[in-house]
């Protein structure tokens, strides 16, 4: 991999453009690998990179259907937290933050993750009960958050409105200050970059129309829109897509697929310092780097594909903002998105095995995936390379829908008598 | 300053209207009519911004919606300051005050401005590559740096103090742009009894016919066709024009949201009218005559002040009386340039025209010219661009027919004007889902495939001839109404037809180039994209910024698309756009939430007995919209005091509560029973009329989803309550059943909630409070004993009174039509005043419930709780075969070992009152992770049992009783015992009192 | 927001409306005689097409009725709708 230094900057600056190397390679997909990864996202890349890196499977490929990091990779609100309720969730998104902390160096490759700290507000006695379970519960898990008085909060973001005369006042809010932000497509791109120089071919524009079989009924390869390739390993990451996937193999999933709105508005210079979310309000928003306000709002309540939402979405994600930040009324909304988020029954994940031999997956992160994309690739990597799911993935297992050994992270948002 | 670049004559402003604005602490002059960028250019003022990454020195651009440079914080007054705001799409004001952005310390030196020097390090995609060593420095210096660096103007930091409206609308035909096509169309429309809604972006209807002073239509010139047109429009009573509405986006099922502007052009606004209203239009047919932008040349300098697109040069001159300067030189690849030219030469401008197509490919309009004192420079290219702060040459060159550039000559000039083809406003139909198609010979994309329901008429479907503008208008507007009727318009021809050129031809490439000009990104950054491997144009767009900033590249896009095209020697259509999305210029965070602030944000919903809460000092809690009174506190008592003297009230003699909040569902018809039976856990239909029973709703998963008393008032009728958090989604789940799993039950659902008052009368005394109230029914318990309910009469009313206990005690609740909630509420303050009635809150109500082990369904339970864990497996009604979640129940992990149970702690301090979600450990010695037991799920100081109590639930909770665990506090942990739930009076004696 | 064609109201705008997830998903006749697997494919399987979807709406603020729909999940096209009982219309081409 040609490095990035502050030397090669310079180089660049002063010889040229033109000496400019691509960031990976565009292959041709070879007839057969070791390994395909189905989902050119942050967690399909990232998958793709530690199976070479830490499990040796180089021969590897990433098949997208469109261009990398077009899906959720690239249309999240880009909010990186572990502080979850439940210890299986703790424990993964917490895998996940400790990877985020060192990913820059790791992948050569800026992804200005910006530990900016993220408050989440509490607005009544429940809320307030609900956060602080939280609190205690992180706390014995070794993961950093705590609990903070309406002045407090404000000191950490002073924007925030805490005057107790609103129709929602600010009674408390938990910190975790080790979250933060990220640049969603940098991840795609470094796991790409990094992936691409230990020899993983990424394949853009290549969708799955097909399982291969072996007699056993295991994988054997796939039928793709630029020809058949054969693996014995095949991960499907395929986020709002997944259903779309399996579905060629005669599988399903407990998912459905919701569009996600988010927005941002017109960069203003720095005036939110960090992260903020609110359950009640249903409201979520930061500052990013290059200075729009960017905020998170609702899914649809029906299943979609068109990555296009209603109005009255934003609309009253928009209220609950300006409720909260009434200054901020007279920005304006600059640009409005969907994603489409594949969401479970217990909105945790589902990573692991199949009921196919040699065929794995990892979906179902709703609206969590991009803050999980390291820890999830990780895991996963570990599931494909070993054919046994990683501990930290172990209880996100398909069976848990039968068993009832569900992991539900709405459980503690659950509304008040 | 003074005007000194207005024209003596011409021009839409009312000259009769003067107004002075401030920019940058100078006065400006201007007229009503005029845009603040059109203030600007009369005053003499070219140069007046910073560019976002370089801080090179920018003028006003174009004239419209695309503009990338001149933004400013326009400052209105009081707390009005809009950042960001687009100079030539704001009216001028009378007073207004505009300041630029941008810069450290002043627009004219600006210390930013040395990143221009470095610029080559600052290339696309730079901050990828670097600020990583070392690591800690990302934190402190790099981050903020950037940071710093980035953002464009500064956010309010004051409330805004303006009213936003919504407005929703239903039309058959809605008409986006009020150009030629446009106003065709809603003519058109308009001949029908249809009802039709024209919305224009600008102050004035009319599109590219207000600065059109040489066509004809019909014989009239533009300006009195335009006047004939909109009043003709203006007498349909079927039409509704909205100037100052931009559509910003196309919606599902055609939804669609139009912002208009409703006070920004008054100096004095009347104060409680809304400053911008937001439109919802549920249209039956749209037609977008939605038009087009034209686009820059790109070549090195290309951004100086002075420099801006051709067709604004025109607009500025005809529309806005403006001169744009003395020397212009137009450098074109397209034939509408010409007419700018002629329309500069009319009010004195003298101009040069640089044509990079050859002689034979401009021969035609080139000769329209002849005689006017034009030099044409055919084949020839620009090279750079020279002036500090404002263009004072342009360095051009023919191109020699072999290719090679010829030689150099400097242009004196002090305006530029640019034009490299047209790109059609697509935006608001690409949003529809509608098809674009690649037209090379316009090469532009164009609508293809409509969705139902819509329509492109005029330029955006890149006819830029007036007449056919006209006659598709026409067409689109009387089919969108179901008219046949034809018209023609006879127009003079317009000037049309360019030759794409990404990149202007040169010998070396030195200096930038800039595509977007206001995310500065230059013609190399994307060759550098490209090389780097980003082929995708949404990657260009993602690496580079290009078409990010807040015009959306409305002047960029085709540039880059090309550019890539180019650099990959791909086809245009192979590269495909980026995708479009709302809104299609930016739109006020405060229009979108319109009237949902403050009280409206969620509107408050308050029981029968809430005045007189408010009136006796009670403080309130929020639960779900309700307001609830938590505590009445007397003079000098705190929470914690006053919670203490109402539970001791209701404990020795009796509590009053308004538990008008709690869901009430009328469940009737001859199945009734069978149906409830099989909603909820119990056997309901062994329930005798007159006879209550506290029951447990479960959804299909098998978790408790609510509770409440079930009772049955005759055969066929059932009063159920639910949580007050739950009557609406306990109705629509039974609902939900009953219609769509068992719709051949004879049941009836009705809500039933705000219809009752409900008085909660709670304590030893209650029956003497009560009995002198009620009429013709004996209170006695051999009568009417616990958990029975009865129609009756209290103070003259009929009733619902139900005997039963949420807290233990003796109690009743009473039921009376909701107007009455408040008398009956005096009658028994009145009745039990001597007994020492006491009102109650909800604060009260909590502690009582929990010193009996009652549970409250979301803070016992949580959405993965089960009846049995609750200790509630009771209420499973013995030998059901089936009812809404029993069958999963019986799935493993709900039966395995290990689950959480509900169980009571206390403190062994005797002192500390645990929190609520503080986690439960056996051993607080354990290194991290340290397991999780369990959690509290309440905790309160007992007033009854005077020490702390506390709920949990707890990891195998019923076996352990009697152990000792922790409990983790602030401060770090507390030992606590596990003891069984019910802390007061735990054989249920006091109940039956 | 889409515009929603209640059989018994006729169109009206999707926010007075909720949607009840994919049709058609019988709960079984004697649920004690379902193993663990079934159930579970019973409470949580979905089919989350791409494409036509038949799935289930009340017009909560409206007539409070349940009644089905077939929709495209690509385009939200929404293709029919028809009273619960009532045959599944074929979806037009």
């Amino acid at each position: 991999m040609h490095r990035f230094s502050l030397g090669t900057l310079i180089a660049g600056a002063v010889l040229g453009e033109h000496r400019a190397q691509p960031q990976w390679r565009s292959p041709p997909p070879k007839s057969a690998y070791a390994a395909v990864i189905v989902g050119g996202g942050g967690h399909g890349l990232g998958t793709a990179y530690y199976l070479a890196k830490e499990h040796g499977v180089r021969d590897v490929a990433v098949l997208e259907k469109g261009w990398i990091g077009g899906g959720n990779t690239g249309r999240n609100t880009t909010i990186i937290r572990s502080n979850y309720l439940q210890q299986e969730s703790a424990a993964i998104y917490e895998h996940a933050l400790r990877l985020w902390e060192g990913l820059a160096r790791e992948l050569n490759y800026n992804v200005m993750f910006s530990q900016r700290g993220v408050l989440m507000l509490a607005h009544n006695d429940h809320d307030v009960h609900s956060l602080k379970r939280h609190v205690y519960a992180n706390r014995l898990n070794g993961i950093d958050n705590e609990w903070l008085t309406p002045q407090e909060a404000k000191a950490i973001c002073p924007p925030l409105n805490i005057a107790p005369t609103v129709r929602y006042p600010v009674v408390g809010a938990a910190l975790q200050r080790r979250g933060g932000v990220a640049r969603h497509d940098a991840v795609a791109w470094g796991y790409a970059r990094a992936a691409d120089a230990m020899g993983v071919d990424i394949i853009e524009n290549c969708e799955v129309l097909g399982f291969m079989r072996d007699p056993r009924g295991a994988v054997a390869g796939l039928e793709t829109s630029r020809g058949p390739i054969r693996a014995a390993r095949v991960g499907i990451v395929a986020a709002g897509h997944t259903s779309v996937v399996l579905a060629r193999a005669g599988l399903k999933l407990p998912l459905e697929s919701f569009p996600l709105q988010a927005l941002v508005s017109e960069p203003v210079k720095p005036v939110f310092p960090s992260v903020v979310m609110s359950n009640t309000i249903h409201a979520y928003i930061s500052q990013s780097d290059k200075g729009e306000l960017v905020i998170g709002a609702g899914t649809d309540q029906y299943i979609s594909y068109s990555q296009q939402g209603g109005l009255h979405i934003a609309a009253h994600t928009l209220a609950a903002i300006c409720e909260l930040f009434p200054q901020f009324s007279r920005l304006r909304m600059l640009r409005n998105w969907g994603g489409i988020v594949d969401v479970t029954p217990d909105r945790s994940p589902i990573i692991g095995l199949t009921p196919i031999p040699g065929l794995y997956v990892n979906c179902g992160w709703g609206t969590g995936g991009f803050k999980a994309t390291p820890g999830s690739a990780h895991v996963f990597a570990h599931t494909i390379a070993t054919g046994e799911p990683h501990s930290i993935a172990a209880p996100f297992a398909i069976d848990r829908f039968s068993t009832g050994r569900l992991i539900d992270e709405a459980a503690a948002a659950a509304v008040a008598h | 300053m003074a005007q000194t670049y207005r024209l003596a004559r011409g021009g839409r402003i009312d000259r009769a209207s003067p107004i002075a604005m401030r920019f940058n602490g100078t006065t400006i002059e201007g007229y009503a009519g005029d845009t603040i960028a059109s203030a600007l250019l009369a005053n003499g003022i070219h140069f007046v911004a910073r560019s976002f990454k370089y801080h090179r020195p920018r003028g006003i651009f174009s004239h419209g919606s695309e503009e990338p440079n001149g933004l400013f914080a326009v400052d209105r007054g009081g707390a009005r300051i809009d950042p960001n705001t687009r100079a030539t799409t704001t009216e001028a004001v009378n007073g207004l005050s505009l300041r630029s952005q941008n810069h450290w310390p002043s627009l004219a030196l600006d210390v930013g401005a040395a990143v221009d020097v470095f610029s080559a390090l600052f290339a696309a995609g730079f901050y990828y590559k670097t600020f990583m060593w070392p690591r800690s420095f990302w934190r402190q210096i790099y981050e903020p740096a950037i940071r710093a660096a980035a953002g464009l103007g500064r956010a309010p930091t004051a409330p805004d103090p303006d009213r936003y409206q919504h407005a929703h609308a239903h039309c058959d035909v809605l008409v986006v742009g009020a150009g030629p096509a446009g106003l065709a169309a809603a003519l058109a429309a308009s001949e029908s009894d249809k009802r039709v809604i024209l919305a224009d972006e600008q102050a004035e209807m009319g599109g590219s016919l207000l600065h059109d002073m040489s066509s004809t239509i019909d014989g009239s010139s533009p300006w009195s066709w335009l006047e004939q047109t909109l009043a003709r429009l203006h007498s349909r009573s079927n039409v509704q024009l909205l100037p100052r509405t931009t559509a910003f986006g196309y919606y599902n099922h055609n939804h669609l949201g139009l912002l208009q502007r409703v006070t920004d052009h008054l100096v004095n606004p009347h104060p409680s009218g809304p400053r911008e209203r937001l439109w919802q239009v549920r249209a039956g047919e749209v037609v977008l005559a939605t038009g087009a932008h034209e686009r820059p040349l790109v070549f090195p300098g290309n951004d100086r002040p002075g420099i801006m697109l051709a067709e604004s040069l025109r607009v500025f001159a005809n529309r806005y009386g403006v001169l744009p300067g003395q020397r212009a030189v137009i450098a074109t690849s397209g034939a509408s340039a010409y007419t700018v030219a002629a329309d500069l030469l009319a009010v004195g401008v003298q101009v040069t025209i640089v044509d990079v197509r050859r002689h034979q490919d401009c021969a035609v309009e080139a000769a329209a010219l002849r005689g006017a004192g034009c030099e044409v420079l055919a084949g020839h290219t620009v090279l750079s661009s020279r002036g500090r702060k404002r263009v004072n040459a342009l360095l051009i060159a023919p191109i020699e027919a072999a290719g090679p550039i010829g030689a150099r000559r400097l242009l004196p000039c002090d305006c530029v004007g640019l034009s490299g083809g047209w790109t059609p406003a697509v935006h608001l139909f690409s949003q529809s889902r509608g098809k674009l198609t690649f037209d090379r010979k316009l090469d532009a994309f164009l609508p293809e495939a409509s969705v139902r329901g819509e329509s492109s008429a005029g330029a955006v479907r890149g006819s830029y001839q007036l007449s056919a503008c006209l006659a598709q208008g026409w067409r689109a507007g009387a089919a969108a109404a179901g008219l046949t009727r034809e018209r023609h318009f006879k127009a003079s021809a317009t000037r049309t037809g360019f030759e794409p050129v990404r990149l202007l031809p040169a010998a070396n490439r030195q200096g930038h180039a800039f595509v977007d000009l206001q995310n500065d990104v230059t013609a190399n950054d994307i060759g550098l994209a490209v090389r780097e491997g980003f082929r995708s144009i949404e990657h260009v767009k993602r690496y580079t910024t290009a078409g990010m900033a807040t015009d959306q590249g409305k002047t960029s896009n085709m540039n880059v698309i090309g550019l890539v095209a180019k650099t990959l020697g791909a086809a245009v259509p192979d590269i495909g756009t980026t995708t479009f999305r709302p809104p299609y210029t930016p739109v006020t965070f405060g229009a979108l939430a319109g009237p949902s602030r403050g009280r409206l944000f969620e509107p408050v919903r308050t029981p029968p007995a809430h005045a007189w809460a408010v009136r006796h000092g009670a403080i309130f809690e929020d639960v779900g919209q309700w307001k609830r009174a938590r505590a009445f506190p007397r003079a000098n008592e705190d929470l914690q005091a006053a919670v203490t003297r109402e539970v001791t009230a209701v404990r020795t003699s009796a509590g009053i509560l308004d538990a008008s909040t709690l869901g009430k569902i009328e469940v009737v018809g001859a199945d009734a029973a069978e149906f409830l039976d099989r909603m909820y856990t119990n056997r309901l239909s062994r329930l005798a009329p007159g006879r209550c029973r506290y029951a447990l709703l479960l959804k299909e998963d098998g978790y408790v989803f609510d509770d409440g008393v079930v009772a049955r008032l005759t055969r066929d009728r059932f009063h159920v309550t639910t949580t007050t958090g739950g009557a609406a989604r306990v109705l629509q789940h039974m609902e939900e059943y009953l219609q769509t799993e068992w719709p051949e039950l004879a049941v009836y659902l009705t809500s039933v909630t705000e219809q009752y008052a409900t008085i909660a009368v709670q304590g030893p005394k209650a029956r003497q409070i009560l009995a002198p109230l009620v009429e013709e029914l004996d209170l006695a318990t051999q009568a009417f004993p616990h958990m029975s309910v009865r129609t009756a009469t209290i103070c003259g009313l009929a009733c619902r009174l139900f005997r039963v206990s949420f807290t233990g005690e003796l109690g009743y609740e009473i039921n009376v039509p909701a107007d009455y909630g408040q008398a009956l509420w005096d009658a028994l303050i009145e009745s039990g005043k001597a007994l020492g009635i006491t009102p109650y809150g909800t604060e009260a109500m909590h502690v009582l419930r929990a010193e009996k082990g009652f549970i409250i369904v979301g803070q016992e339970t949580d959405g993965t709780v089960a009846p049995d864990d609750l200790g509630l497996a009771g209420l499973i009604g013995r030998g059901k075969a089936d009812f809404v979640g029993l069958r999963s129940l019986a799935r493993p992990d709900l039966v395995a070992p290990g689950r959480k149970q509900l169980v009571g702690l206390a403190s062994e301090d005797a002192r500390t009152v645990l929190e609520e979600g503080a986690q439960i450990l056996a051993d607080p010695s354990e290194p991290l992770p340290m397991r999780s037991h369990g959690h509290v799920t309440s905790s309160y100081w007992s007033p009854s049992c005077h020490q702390p109590i506390a709920l949990a639930l707890i990891a195998d909770g019923r076996s352990r009783i009697g152990q000792r665990l922790h409990a983790t506090t602030p401060a770090g942990v507390v030992a606590v015992q596990v003891r069984d739930p019910i802390f007061f009076d735990p054989t249920g004696a006091r109940v039956h009192g | 927001m889409l515009l929603i064609p209640c059989p018994y109201c006729g169109p009206r705008p999707e926010i007075e409306f909720r949607c009840g997830g994919e049709a058609h998903i019988a709960r079984p006749q004697d649920p004690a005689k379902v193993d663990d697997a079934a159930w579970g494919d019973y409470l949580f399987l979905r089919t989350n097409p791409k494409g036509v979807h038949a799935e289930r709406w009340v017009h909560t603020h409206g007539c409070r009725r349940w009644f089905n729909a077939l929709r495209d999940t690509l385009s939200d096209r929404i293709l029919a709708t028809h009273a619960v009982g009532e045959r599944r219309p074929d979806p037009p081409r």
